[in-house]
């Protein structure tokens, strides 16, 4: 294991660079998309329904079946690795609409009221006092995006672009477990160090949830 | 004469050809399935002890994120590579990763029942094992169910990457058409599993308000008090990607 490691840091340390941003990336564009399309949902509530059944359907079809549909739409080359910041966009998009929506709901009205008394306007009242309310909620959906993100990305590797996928495919094709082990590794270890900074920012940002125990 | 695509050449749906579409969407739903019976077996019995007991209650709770972050692809190729390619192998590893969301959400949904309605119980009379079957399951149901909806979409999802290793199912059409250059058959492949896997999560929701009493997602009292109840949805702790 060891031996494999020191002789093929340069593959392991591409393949985990690539992992990590086609796995970010998407979050970083979904945060931008979710949060108006959230707010649009809460704000003409007919429009609840219709975002998030469309979302669901999205987030039903299997990444492979994604990532390889999407060259038929926009027309980007199969290996491209477009294909998988698109979809996980899709996928992170579809999971935060409704989180950010459902965090905007959960406000209680009297908050919002109060906040409309002290002369709070609309664009004012959203950032300052319900987007930051609501933020618990939306962070946990913000934690299930990223990690979901982080292991769907290595199945990208099946179009040859997948970051730490990569090392799957050559342990597959060597019939050799090792890089396989390090790429599990180094995915899980990914995953649980992008929820721990959420877990963080979320600490820093809502210090109140922490103050007399209840929100 | 123009091509026909992949998709509408009758040749593929002709059940007397090898590989044909129906028998391998056949494939993909038994594995689905058998998966899913085995996962259940494991993850709701043993959710519903941990919800019951309060007991190890920590393996509950991380198992969901656990789970969510094990690559699949990895952990069926590492399977693979340490047993050997066959059935069993795959169906561990689509099974290690249906465990987890059942299992959360299991937990999850006999966590959120009112206690006042367990005591209620007890107080008439019922029985522990009564309680269990009469109250908390009914209860927890929808979380349940939500948590098996989860693991449905990942297992076929899982179960489509499995091709890679050798598995059947509408997988082989994507990585066939892949390492055969035939985007045809791909886009046959991926049009045919997404919607398999939207026709099983419409049917898990169907099924979700079929099974759930009226009184527990709120349906039966919304003629006498429409603002008082909310239908007990999923929470995101037990959404699963594909």
């Amino acid at each position: 294991m060891i031996d494999y490691i020191s002789s093929n840091t340069t593959v392991i340390w591409r393949a985990f660079s690539e992992h990590v941003l086609l796995a970010l990336i998407p979050v970083a564009l979904a945060i931008i998309f979710s949060l108006p399309l959230g707010y649009l949902a809460v704000r003409y509530s007919k429009l609840y329904y219709p975002l998030v059944n469309l979302s669901s359907i999205l987030y039903a079809i299997p990444s492979l079946a994604l990532f390889l549909l999407i060259p038929a739409i926009i027309g980007t080359s199969v290996i491209s690795p477009l294909n998988i910041i698109i979809a996980l966009t899709i996928y992170s998009v579809a999971l935060m609409v409704r989180v950010v929506a459902d965090g905007l709901n959960s406000v209680d009205p009297s908050v919002t009221q109060a906040a409309t008394a002290m002369g709070y306007r609309r664009v004012r009242r959203l950032f300052g006092v319900e987007l930051p309310i609501a933020l618990p909620v939306m962070l946990a959906g913000l934690r299930v995006a990223t990690v979901a993100n982080v292991s769907i990305v290595s199945v990208g590797a099946l179009l040859g672009v997948g970051g730490l996928g990569a090392l799957f495919v050559r342990g597959q094709q060597l019939d050799y477990a090792e890089p396989v082990i390090v790429g599990i590794v180094l995915s899980v270890m990914l995953a649980a160090f992008c929820d721990i900074v959420i877990v963080l920012v979320q600490r820093r940002l809502t210090p109140w949830t922490r103050v007399g125990g209840r929100a | 004469m123009e091509e026909i695509p992949f998709l509408f050449d009758p040749v593929n749906w002709d059940l007397a050809t090898s590989r044909n579409l129906p028998s391998l969407m056949l494939d993909h739903l038994f594995y689905t399935f058998l998966t899913l019976a085995i996962g259940a077996l494991i993850a709701v019995p043993v959710g519903l002890y941990i919800g019951h007991t309060g007991r190890f209650s920590f393996i509950a709770i991380n198992a969901g994120n656990a789970g969510r972050s094990l690559p699949t692809l990895g952990l069926i190729i590492l399977l693979v590579t340490l047993i050997g390619f066959s059935l069993v192998p795959v169906i561990i590893a689509l099974v290690i990763l249906a465990i987890p969301p059942i299992l959360t959400s299991t937990y999850a949904g006999l966590r959120a029942i009112n206690p006042a309605s367990v005591d209620a119980a007890k107080g008439m009379g019922m029985k522990p094992l009564q309680i269990l079957f009469g109250v908390e399951i009914p209860m927890a149901l929808p979380l349940i169910l939500s948590g098996l909806r989860s693991a449905t979409l990942q297992v076929v999802s899982t179960a489509t990457v499995a091709s890679y290793v050798g598995l059947s199912g509408l997988g082989r059409l994507l990585v066939d058409g892949i390492a055969l250059n035939q985007y045809d058959r791909v886009l046959a492949g991926a049009i045919l599993v997404a919607l398999l896997a939207i026709v099983l999560d419409l049917s898990a929701a169907g099924l979700q308000r079929l099974l759930v009493s009226p009184g527990v997602s709120g349906r039966a009292l919304t003629r006498t008090s429409p603002k008082s109840t909310t239908p007990i949805t999923a929470d995101t702790t037990t959404a699963s990607a594909g």
